[in-house]
């Protein structure tokens, strides 16, 4: 029953995912190219939306279904990490179209390719694993 | 009629709205919205736990994400199989002339076959493209710790600096990849 209540909100993810174009390669390309407002218009209303219910979760002092208070965590300080980190990120984005949940709506959604995405997404997880402390963070 | 509606592609300001829900939903059940942890723990469930401290983590806190993961395939397979719209995607017609340059043709579909179909993958440079586009993203993600949805969505969100450093760092590497690099490659 617990494992069921997760794919379920999985496959509301990956239906407003498809829906939202945001699993889109062209999409991608259009918002570097910054040819339309769509992926903006998208990221934009969720964070604002995102940070005022944040702000009142927090002000509110809302707990959680199991009754315990919700926590949000601070990212650790740092500069290194999240811009060299970020600009790798971003670098792959635009060349697959695809960041880490839309690689596996698309594989659902039927683009068999994105397979070999996955895989190349597993290796570059796991070397960094492996070169981790030699990296700046 | 209701079916009918969400067959339909959906505004911006809907679709922001409903990834808040996903949010939000996870909130209530304990649990922070970051999908690039999922790479990590397949990496922990192929066994790298035993040679690289990385892994090596109870990857069982983590199961509810990996059945978030699976429930987005299923997605992804309900929204192109039942809830799809017959009409072709409309792109800006800049996008449509600049790809077209690049070699890649836009067929009103959302991705183009000719990169991601099981076809695509005779070509021996698609495959290399996909695997380094893959591995850029897998690297990157866990050296920034988090994705789109992590840093973008929750982190931002929640007014963390380091997100919107990493932000810009995704917004850096697109711009690089999209005019500096794509023209060389494909």
């Amino acid at each position: 029953m617990k494992s069921l209540k997760y794919i379920l909100v999985g496959i509301l993810f990956g239906i407003i995912m498809s829906k939202s174009e945001a699993i889109s390669w062209f999409r991608i390309q259009e918002m570097f190219r910054f040819q339309s407002f769509h992926m903006y218009g998208i990221i934009g209303t969720a964070v604002i939306l995102g940070a005022l219910v944040t702000f009142m979760i927090k002000k509110l002092k809302l707990r959680d279904t199991a009754g315990n208070p919700i926590v949000f965590q601070d990212k650790e300080k740092s500069f290194a990490r999240y811009i060299i980190g970020g600009t790798i990120f971003g670098l792959g984005w635009a060349l697959t179209g695809a960041c880490p949940g839309p690689m596996f709506v698309n594989l659902g959604y039927g683009y068999i390719g994105m397979l070999v995405v996955i895989f190349g997404a597993l290796s570059g997880t796991y070397l960094y694993g492996v070169i981790k402390d030699k990296l700046p963070h | 009629m209701i079916l009918e509606l969400i067959k339909q592609p959906w505004s911006w300001y809907f679709s922001g709205i409903m990834i808040v829900v996903v949010m939000l939903i996870l909130l209530f059940w304990g649990k922070s919205f970051g999908f690039s942890a999922n790479l990590r723990t397949l990496c922990t469930l192929a066994g790298a736990g035993k040679k690289v401290k990385f892994f090596d983590f109870d990857w069982k806190t983590q199961k509810w994400n990996l059945f978030f993961l699976v429930g987005s395939v299923i997605g992804g397979f309900i929204a192109s199989n039942y809830l799809s719209s017959p009409a072709d995607m409309v792109l800006s017609a800049n996008t449509i002339q600049d790809l077209q340059k690049l070699g890649v043709p836009f067929n009103g579909e959302l991705n183009p076959s000719q990169i991601f179909s099981l076809d695509a993958l005779s070509n021996p440079k698609t495959i290399a493209i996909l695997l380094l586009g893959g591995f850029l993203v897998g690297f990157g993600s866990r050296y920034a710790g988090g994705c789109t949805s992590g840093h973008a969505i929750s982190g931002l969100s929640n007014l963390q600096i380091p997100s919107l450093i990493a932000v810009v760092g995704f917004f850096i590497g697109g711009l690089v990849m999209t005019f500096l690099i794509m023209p060389l490659l494909f």
